[in-house]
């Protein structure tokens, strides 16, 4: 396999560096060498978050080059827009289509794009883009959003967009959760095989 | 997950930071003492280091600021213990006036000194410092490793290094590197056990001149030394070999741009990767030089090696072009494409993608910035509020360095410049002095205590009136939450004197009032009361971080009140929103909203509107 390479965009406390970690680390334990980039600090508090990974035989750089990307992972649907430029016509982005609004479209009375808009200014910049109901899923299954990430890389591998075993994936979710949140944790990332 | 860093299993292979490779090869090198003052994109190591120091038997302290940490360290190795010390880029600043007597003088024990530079800005505002001048300035040997596991190998060979050589050695990292995490392998770990002992040596301590002059000759003949001892490291090494008009030399992070650039592109030249970046090697320089006709130099900000490289290159008399910060961007962080287009340029080549046309696909829709926001219940919010109603537009706001920087942003733009730590103060006492304007200082607790204490009893030395107001969190909250002086806790969490804000601020000789932020009301009447001051007045608005109290009351299974506004009272006047900008307060063309998942409960909002719309959700 040639390097694969992963942008994961979201809003800080989305768990966006969780979801990075799970799928590194199940790339180590599948053989590969991995690169992940994580951006740590002031944007964690609700800013625009960006991590890159790449994996495969002997990785180096830990950025993505831009139109390189295999897969964009947006938690959030206008931040996977915003990282249009990774993409290219073999990418596919698979977004979560619950919108968080940036406090700025209040304040500058700008418009949150509607998820058609999205979908076609991605157009130039994929294969293909995928909505999915993740935080939806995650709110009716756990009670609130924040496994949407769980649901995210569940989804990723279901759809044969990420090339790893859907088994070490659990494996290494359970690996940075809590054991009392087992239980919701499967059913929310089961639930992204069921469609 | 952090213990496993204490693992004593030889070959095992764990996904880590960068930052994390360095305290793993910091105990596999056998360090013993560990201190730090918290900063991104450093912090890491010295999180790590709060959780598994006791256990590995090392001491580890949050220092003061960065300098103590820095003679703390100094102190440590004098006595004859290995010691490490890390900060980011602006805390060399801060304690380079130690670093550089201590290199004079010399460590004993081996003394490594992490810097984490941040270029972009990921987790800085201030500058985009290249603190690659450091070592250039105090001749200190400087190291810079391009992954996670040449962050662990590099760290270990710095100790043995130091050790050697009786220098500190500086290990400087990006973020691309202190925040790439990949597998790393590890090695033996080192325990020593035992007490250093300082050994009274004044010929070697003193820096009196005429002492220090010789203390200054001592340290050229070390570096050169040092220099040829790095002539022979394999961290420096060189890709495909060979007799070539053109070469590239690079170093750090840029390393790894270079060699995927050179994949794209399908073309094998001559690399030069440099890992022991000061004093450099030079014989290794030049017979690689001499292999070609024209070098380019890829390195992230400054044209540090450039210029050093351009000077070798003039006095062997080479016939040699090199090129650098002509084709590569210097501000800004490097990119795999940025270098991909450089490399192409100097080559002559086309690159095999159009950036610029990639990118002029994008436009139709705007998308909006989204810049990180104070949190929902964070208690900096109302303060800063609280300070625009008591205050109005006029009054000239001196913002500081932690998360209350985000109050530069609408809708609070509470701070009318930013620049380093303790500025705030620093500045406003001038701009107090200089013009008839009324004054206001922001600091945080923490940083109160790394640079706010001088500068506080400067302003009431020199009789000045500015309102400084002391954002007291009870934490460090931006880097992490990490304990200060007026915690009552340590670094290992154990339990120590509490170090009370106002009875440091009395001493000073200001007046002080401590206000909860919570209370609008009253937070405003201080504001205004103490900006009546012809003396110097602090307000110290203490109220816990919301995360933190967040993290307390789930364990202690504590409710928290969610609140609502009601769309019979709410006359949709925007204030809630648009003026106080709680990220959990939302509108649509129908009416204004609490989302309950992000509502933290505070109830400032409660407090703030004007019509009593918002209330607790029962
Ligand atoms: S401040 Fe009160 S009245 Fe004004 S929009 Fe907000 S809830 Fe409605
Ligand atoms: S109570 Fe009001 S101000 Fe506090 S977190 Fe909830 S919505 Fe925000």
């Amino acid at each position: 396999m040639k390097d694969f390479n992963i942008v994961i965009a979201g809003v800080g406390g989305q768990g966006i560096l969780t979801l990075g970690y799970i799928i590194s680390k199940t790339a180590m334990d599948q053989g590969f060498d991995v690169r992940m980039a994580e951006v740590h600090g002031l944007s964690q508090r609700y800013g625009a978050i960006v991590c890159h990974i790449r994996f495969g035989k002997k990785i180096f750089s830990p950025l993505v080059m831009c139109g390189k990307a295999d897969l964009v992972i947006g938690l959030e649907p206008l931040e996977g827009l915003r990282n249009a430029y990774y993409g290219s016509k073999k990418t596919v982005f698979l977004l979560d289509n619950y919108p968080i609004i940036p406090v700025s479209v209040y304040l500058f009375n700008k418009k949150y794009p509607k998820l058609e808009e999205i979908g076609e200014d991605l157009k130039p910049f994929s294969k293909k883009v995928i909505f999915v109901n993740a935080s939806k899923k995650a709110k009716e299954l756990a009670g609130n959003v924040i496994a949407a990430n769980i649901y995210m890389v569940g989804a990723a591998v279901s759809k044969r967009l990420l090339p790893l075993r859907k088994d070490l994936v659990f494996k290494n979710i359970k690996g940075v959760i809590k054991p009392k949140y087992y239980e919701v944790n499967e059913k929310v990332f089961n639930a992204a095989f069921e469609v | 997950m952090v213990r496993e860093l204490l693992s004593p299993e030889v070959g095992k292979k764990l996904i880590l930071l960068g930052n994390e490779a360095i305290v793993r090869g910091s105990l596999e090198a056998g360090v013993r003492f560990v201190s730090t003052y918290p900063g991104t994109p450093a912090s890491e190591i010295g999180d790590r280091f709060a959780v598994i120091a006791k256990e590995a038997g090392i001491y580890f302290e949050y220092s003061t600021n960065e300098k103590v940490a820095m003679e703390a360290a100094a102190g440590a190795s004098f006595a004859g213990l290995k010691s490490l010390v890390a900060m980011k880029h602006f805390g060399i600043n801060v304690a380079s006036d130690s670093l550089l007597p201590i290199a004079y003088v010399g460590t004993r024990g081996g003394m490594v000194v992490i810097v984490a530079d941040d270029p972009s800005g990921w987790s800085s505002a201030q500058s985009e410092q290249d603190s690659r001048y450091y070592p250039r300035m105090g001749h200190i040997p400087l190291l810079e490793p391009s992954n996670p596991q040449e962050c662990k190998e590099v760290t270990k060979f710095a100790f043995e290094l130091s050790k050697q050589f009786e220098i500190p050695v500086i290990i400087r990292t990006t973020t691309r590197v202190a925040h790439t995490r990949s597998p790393v392998t590890f090695g033996q770990i080192t325990k020593i056990d035992g007490k250093g002992r300082f050994i009274k040596d004044l010929e070697r301590y003193n820096t009196l001149p005429p002492n220090v002059i010789a203390l200054h000759e001592k340290i050229v003949e070390k570096n050169e030394k040092i220099r040829d001892f790095f002539e022979q490291s394999e961290l420096n090494f060189i890709v495909n070999k060979k007799k070539s008009k053109f070469g590239i030399i690079t170093s750090g992070v840029s390393f790894n741009y270079v060699v995927d650039a050179l994949d794209e592109l399908g073309i094998k030249i001559p690399v030069l990767k440099l890992t022991t970046t000061h004093p450099l090697p030079r014989k290794k320089i030049i017979d690689f030089l001499k292999l070609l006709k024209s070098v380019l130099i890829v390195e992230e900000l400054e044209p540090v090696l450039e210029k050093d490289i351009k000077v070798i290159a003039q006095e062997e008399k080479l016939k040699i072009e090199i090129r650098g910060k002509n084709l590569v961007p210097r501000a800004g962080e490097l990119t795999p494409e940025k270098v991909l287009l450089a490399i192409s340029k100097f080559l002559n080549k086309k690159p095999s993608f159009n950036f610029d046309l990639h990118l002029k696909k994008f436009k139709r829709v705007d998308v909006s910035r989204r810049f990180p926001v104070m949190c929902p219940g964070c208690p900096y919010r109302p303060a800063f509020y609280a300070v625009k109603e008591a205050a109005g537009e006029e009054v000239v706001l001196g913002g500081d360095i932690g998360c209350y920087m985000l109050g530069i942003f609408p809708p609070a733009n509470a701070a009318d410049f930013i620049l380093n730590m303790g500025a705030g103060e620093g500045v406003i006492h001038g701009i107090n002095k200089a013009s008839d304007q009324k004054t206001i200082a922001f600091i945080g607790d923490s940083t109160f205590f790394h640079a706010g204490i001088p500068a506080l009893m400067n302003m009431v030395f020199n009789k000045s009136n500015p309102l400084v107001i002391i954002l007291d969190n009870l934490t460090t909250a931006m880097t992490g939450h990490q304990p200060h002086p007026g915690t009552g806790i340590t670094g290992i969490g154990e339990k120590t004197r509490t170090i009370v804000i106002e009875d440091m601020v009395k001493a000073c000789g200001a007046n002080v009032k401590v206000v909860d932020p919570y209370n609008i009301q009253e937070m405003i009447s201080a504001v205004k009361e103490s900006l009546k001051s012809k003396e110097t007045s602090v307000i110290v608005a203490r109220r816990e971080c919301r995360l933190l109290f967040l993290r307390k009351a789930k364990k202690a299974d504590i409710k928290l009140n969610k609140f609502q506004i009601n769309p019979k009272r709410c006359n949709k006047c925007g204030i809630c929103l648009e003026r106080f900008g709680c990220p959990a307060i939302y509108k649509d063309e129908k009416g204004f909203y609490i989302n309950e998942e992000l509502c933290n409960g505070c109830g400032v909002c409660s407090q703030i509107c004007p019509s009593k719309a918002i209330e607790v959700k029962k």
